[in-house]
């Protein structure tokens, strides 16, 4: 499990140094850039807990899905100058104040809870932790206890009304 | 077959028999990691030259043939002449985005190379959801190329990358049909599992008869797009772009690009030697025993590296035949056919397989 550990802190501070550089840079590209690196790290959790299908996803719809819709979206607005405008004191407070709100309340939630913890993992590795496309896939479309196929279909119905609104304001008048 | 396992397990043991596990478990890591990127850069050389050869063949020409018997030496001359170049710095550019994109998609071709099987028992990343991990880390290679067009501050640059990354995204989509056509023969996404099965009942593209031959055909069209190569190479059109958005690279920046680009080819040719013609599965009729043991002799990577370099010489053969499309017929042939194309064949899989057509 040592090794288990080391891996945790070393994807966890690239994370949590990751994260600080997407809302501390100036240039918009280079924010992205860095949120690409926050989402990678957190995939590469996932990857070392053995829930190798969750981490192909997070690769899939943020790293390879959102990243690259953020950056042509970038890309296609504007010039090169996106960089962060001068923020003033009243602004600055708020976003402190609230940073403040979300840590004590994570932290509230981390003492506080009653952890499950199972007595030996050994190797959270993919034969231990196995969700294999089978269990995904028969619980997407289930009706039943743990079944998602009502989240699913809303999710369908929104994302059609996504494509809909897409051609809508794209089509030529 | 021989089966690669037992070399890995004895050097397992032979490790932790001196060592405690964990520190076992990372010399094997960078022991696997060194391998990754040895063969990468030489398979790498070999494409290069390949891609010389061949191409210098289709246009009735000799190719390389001053350094060495037949050239063979070029190749390595190139390398050298690659690393020592300089690496220019440009003024009013984003530095540390422009020296980071090359990595981002080398990494990426890197990690896609690792998914490759091998041999029996020689694969590095295997997971259950193999093809899916695949897709995924492939995609990432595009944020890449994007920001090395917008970090040169070059105008041919953004273009370029504007282009590569709308055609990558679109044939990414038959790409991910294609595979999903397969998945549905095969009932697995593993590609140890794709590979095994396909030893001892045939290979898909058999099995699979006339959708998988679609699928296949599809794949090679979609797989030559996605390696930006011709004739989609738009996105690096030199008469136009002067070289799209590798236009500012230079030295080994550059190089990275362009080992990139052959290595994604060969990884291309690579899963479709896996998910349509067995990966490392030897030639297997059902039925015919003598036969079948007669071919298992040959070991597997042999077999793996055959089949590769005949889809190798398909794609090229592609690339040197057709003419160059402009970008609009480009994504047009993307969503106005191949996508409603391969949708249809997945289907027409899905049927053949609740039917049981399929062998």
């Amino acid at each position: 499990m040592e090794s288990q550990n080391i891996m945790f802190v070393v994807l966890a501070v690239i994370v949590a140094l990751g994260s600080l550089m997407t809302v501390m840079s100036k240039s918009i590209v280079r924010a992205a850039t860095y949120l690409l690196v926050v989402l990678l790290g957190t995939a590469g959790l996932y990857f070392l807990m053995g829930y190798t299908f969750l981490g192909s996803v997070q690769t899939m719809v943020y790293a390879g899905g959102v990243i690259v819709l953020y950056v042509f979206a970038i890309l296609l607005t504007r010039g090169q100058t996106d960089k962060a405008g001068k923020t003033n004191g009243a602004v600055t407070s708020w976003g402190l104040l609230l940073a403040l709100a979300g840590v004590v309340g994570t932290l509230a939630v981390v003492c506080t809870a009653t952890w499950h913890v199972v007595a030996e993992i050994g190797k959270p590795s993919e034969t231990t932790n196995s969700i294999t496309m089978d269990t995904v896939g028969h619980n997407m479309i289930s009706t039943e206890h743990l079944g998602y196929v009502l989240p699913f279909e809303a999710v369908s119905v929104l994302l059609l009304a996504c494509i809909v609104a897409g051609i809508v304001i794209a089509r030529k008048r | 077959m021989f089966d690669f396992e037992i070399v890995t397990s004895w050097l397992h043991e032979a490790l932790t028999s001196v060592m405690s596990e964990g520190l076992a478990v990372l010399i094997e890591c960078v022991l696997v990691g060194l391998g990754i990127i040895t063969l990468y850069a030489i398979f790498a050389m070999i494409m290069i030259y390949l891609e010389r050869k061949v191409c210098a063949f289709f246009q009735c020409r000799l190719g390389p043939d001053r350094v060495g018997k037949w050239g063979l030496l070029q190749v390595i001359c190139d390398v050298l002449k690659m690393m020592t170049k300089e690496v220019v710095n440009f003024r009013q550019t984003d530095r540390l985005l422009h020296h980071a994109a090359p990595f981002l998609v080398v990494t990426a071709s890197m990690v896609t190379f690792a998914c490759l099987p091998w041999n029996k028992g020689a694969q590095i990343i295997d997971f259950n959801v193999g093809v899916f991990f695949f897709l995924a880390v492939s995609s990432i290679g595009v944020v890449g190329i994007l920001l090395a067009g917008w970090s040169a501050n070059n105008k041919y640059s953004l273009i370029g990358a504007m282009r590569a990354g709308a055609q990558i995204i679109s044939y990414e989509l038959s790409i991910g049909m294609v595979m999903l056509t397969m998945i549905c023969l095969t009932g697995t996404m593993s590609f140890s599992e794709i590979c095994d099965q396909q030893a001892t009942l045939g290979w898909n593209i058999f099995r699979g008869h006339i959708p998988a031959l679609l699928a296949f055909v599809i794949y090679l069209i979609a797989g030559n797009a996605e390696c930006n190569r011709g004739p989609f190479d738009m996105p690096e059109a030199e008469s136009e772009l002067t070289a799209g958005y590798h236009t500012e690279y230079s030295g080994m920046d550059f190089g990275y690009y362009y080992l990139a680009e052959y290595m994604n080819l060969f990884i291309c040719a690579g899963i479709a030697s896996t998910i349509f013609l067995g990966g490392w599965a030897p030639l297997v009729i059902p039925g015919l025993d003598g036969f079948n043991a007669a071919m298992a002799v040959v070991p597997g990577c042999v077999w793996f590296l055959a089949k590769v370099f005949f889809v190798l010489m398909l794609l090229l053969w592609e690339r040197w035949t057709f003419p160059r499309l402009r970008i609009d017929q480009l994504l047009k042939l993307e969503w106005k056919y191949m996508l409603p194309m391969s949708m249809t064949v997945l289907v027409i899989m899905a049927l053949c397989v609740s039917f049981g057509l399929t062998f």
